[in-house]
């Protein structure tokens, strides 16, 4: 644990340190933490708040706000569904709805073998081949119900 | 020369399989022993058509689409990247009538070569703007935009030579002299996509507007925000920036003139309420995206308090068109009060979806059936979306209504980005008022209460509405609440959640009956 904890210091210290100076730091810090570890631990909230001369309860306040930032780690993927207009408009909800059936959970939550996250989002700017959803850093096009059977098929064979 | 084939690398057109494609033509290429030269192009804006394949021939470009993995062999057996007589050909790709008919300016650029390449846009024309502005004082640029017409293209159509004024004759009254360019890229609409093409198939025009805009009101810093649901956008940015500064574009010295110029990217975190200016900049100064009270104005008092332009992506590529063509020619489209051209964005279930640049004065009709080519799934079309999640619902008798400003205002609609979302018969009109509330409800940042409490309230009642609960009652609280909400939002959020709610009720109140 105390191993741990001194490197986690140290990624803040250096993430702090690479944004020092510029306006509105604590975003940035914030998602390169995220990008370093996968969420931002709890333990790093009192950590960055002395490296940047902030509260706890601003650092809180401002990481509950934004949805993308989590303070527990995600899945080993994260599949964001679109809900918006849109992709309502080619059936997102008929879609959701085998989504959620097929992965057993709902928003915000894990699949019991920690293999997708699921998260709702408001446009991918994906509008005119819809349903789209985001799995990771991969946007998918006109999403049927077979077609997101194989890409989880083919997240389970990849893992 | 050698032959040379073009695949876009833009986001939407590799949801639809074009990094596939492209490493199954480059092993075609390779298969076969070829001299062929595979570009990574922006997006041409016509989704229906992606991936869409180019090859550059003697007679000029051809294109094929949409082509998927499978159509490759026989695409190659055709005769592919030569002459090639196959079904998916799409002949010249400058005489495919959806994009022929087209007049691009901000999107001229947009799928003509690889998005990073600065050599390709000078060749293009790029940099022409900067050029002449290098040359201008502040007061002669931004008399250049007043004179373009140009108005803001992020949905709320200011006209963006007076708010270059304001910020232009700001004194701040702090000691630091700095001002600030925000570019506004957090283009959260449902439906709207043309920021996000822009950036990623012309991403200088962009920057090359920042720093326009930058030398009209004397700042010498901008910022893009960019939302993170554009991961794509961001990687071609990121780029796009360093090599802008490599190349003296941006930096402590821009083309040899002393001038300075920077820009920052920033991503945002998942919140669209940052969409509106005021919470962009909170959420810029590191802060909960919360909205501001107006006034004081961006304009005198923005970022860090210091006088700030906010100006959406296309607003501030629209100005390096203006600058190099010239205000008079940029004025000379469009009609009335609305100047230049609309970028419209067909989206939802249509047949011909994508992003149309024409001069303002088309009717939405015009656009859905004669650009659109109807819906996707062949059912009658029942109701249209314009302007984004707060637009109105239209019906089929608005249809004839012309997309500009004042045209959509009249009928108690707006423009917003240019989204047009396209929904058939099977569409459940009470859902899609209920949807518009409970999205205000997530997005709200909190601050005034008719947003953060009323829309929460208002997914309630329409439930019960449509339970049929009490019905004429709960649709009397349902209109007072709208009223509320419209007269006592702090900005748009909660403001404009009210009109796809209302004329859902009042263009399909059979589907609340049910």
């Amino acid at each position: 644990m105390q191993a741990s904890a001194v490197s986690l210091q140290e990624i803040v210290d250096s993430v702090v340190e690479f944004h020092r100076g510029k306006v509105g730091a604590l975003l940035p810090v914030l998602h390169s933490i995220q990008n370093k570890l996968g969420h931002v631990p709890k333990q790093a909230v009192p950590m960055i708040a002395q490296a940047i001369g902030l509260s706890r309860a601003e650092i809180h306040g401002v990481m509950s706000f934004y949805a993308d930032f989590r303070s527990e780690p995600a899945g080993r993927n994260i599949i964001y569904l679109c809900r918006a207009e849109a992709c309502q408009a080619m059936g997102a909800r008929d879609l959701e709805q085998h989504v959620m059936d097929r992965l057993s959970i709902g928003y915000g939550e894990t699949t019991a073998d920690g293999l997708v996250t699921l998260e709702p989002v408001y446009c991918l700017g994906n509008c005119a081949c819809t349903p789209s959803i985001r799995v990771n850093d991969d946007i998918h096009a006109r999403v049927t119900a077979q077609k997101f059977d194989e890409i989880i098929d083919r997240l389970e064979i990849a893992s | 020369m050698t032959i040379r084939v073009f695949i876009p690398r833009d986001a939407t057109a590799c949801a639809l399989g074009a990094d596939e494609v492209a490493d199954s033509i480059r092993k075609g290429i390779e298969g076969r022993g070829l001299e062929v030269e595979v570009i990574r192009n922006g997006s041409r804006g016509a989704v229906w058509l992606e991936p869409l394949v180019e090859v550059e021939t003697d007679a000029g470009r051809v294109a094929f689409g949409p082509v998927a993995v499978i159509d490759v062999p026989g695409l190659f057996e055709a005769g592919f990247p030569g002459e090639a007589d196959h079904p998916l050909s799409l002949g010249r790709v400058a005489e495919i009538p959806w994009l022929a008919r087209q007049q691009r300016l901000t999107f001229a650029r947009a799928g003509l070569g690889d998005p990073l390449s600065l050599e390709n846009y000078t060749v293009l024309n790029g940099f022409r703007g900067l050029e002449r502005a290098l040359d201008m004082n502040p007061q002669a640029l931004v008399d250049e935009i007043k004179e373009s017409g140009l108005r803001g293209r992020g949905g709320a159509a200011f006209p963006t030579g007076i708010k270059w004024q304001t910020v232009l004759d700001a004194q701040s009254d702090s000691e630091s002299a700095q001002k600030y360019i925000v570019c506004n890229a957090d283009e959260g609409d449902s439906g709207t996509f043309a920021d996000r093409l822009l950036m990623e198939a012309d991403p200088y025009q962009l920057i090359e507007g920042m720093i326009i805009a930058g030398l009209a009101v004397e700042a010498t810093e901008g910022f893009i925000y960019l939302r993170s649901e554009y991961p794509h956008c961001a990687t071609v940015l990121e780029e796009a920036l360093s090599r802008a500064e490599q190349a003296a574009y941006l930096g402590d010295d821009i083309c040899g003139t002393g001038k300075v110029f920077r820009i920052d990217l920033r991503i945002g975190a998942g919140a669209c309420s940052c969409g509106e200016e005021t919470s962009l900049l909170d959420s810029l100064e590191g802060k909960r995206g919360m909205i501001r009270v107006k006034p004081p104005l961006p304009a005198i008092k923005g970022l860090m308090g210091l006088p700030t332009v906010v100006n959406n992506v296309l607003s501030l590529g629209a100005v390096s068109t203006i600058l190099a063509e010239g205000a008079v020619h940029y004025r000379d489209f469009g009609t009335g009060r609305s100047r230049g051209t609309l970028t419209v964005q067909l989206a939802g279930n249509i047949r011909c979806g994508g992003l149309v640049e024409l001069p303002f004065g088309a009717t939405l009709r015009e656009l859905v059936e004669d650009f659109g080519g109807g819906t996707a799934s062949g059912r009658p079309a029942r109701a249209i979306q314009v302007g984004g999640p707060l637009g109105t619902y239209l019906p089929e008798s608005q249809w004839d209504v012309v997309l500009d400003y004042e045209a959509l205002a009249e009928i108690g609609g707006m423009l917003g980005h240019g989204g047009v979302v396209v929904f058939d018969d099977t569409v459940d009109m009470a859902q899609q008022a209920r949807f518009a509330m409970e999205f205000c409800a997530v997005e709200s940042c909190g601050k005034c209460t008719p947003c953060r409490v009323g829309s929460v309230r208002g997914v309630e009642v329409i439930d019960r509405v449509i339970a049929g609960t009490e019905r004429e009652f709960n649709l009397a609280v349902l209109d007072d609440l709208c009223d509320t909400m419209a007269e006592g939002s702090l900005c748009a959020m909660g403001g404009l959640t009210p009109f796809p709610v209302r004329s859902a009720l009042e263009h399909f109140p059979e589907d609340f009956e049910r």
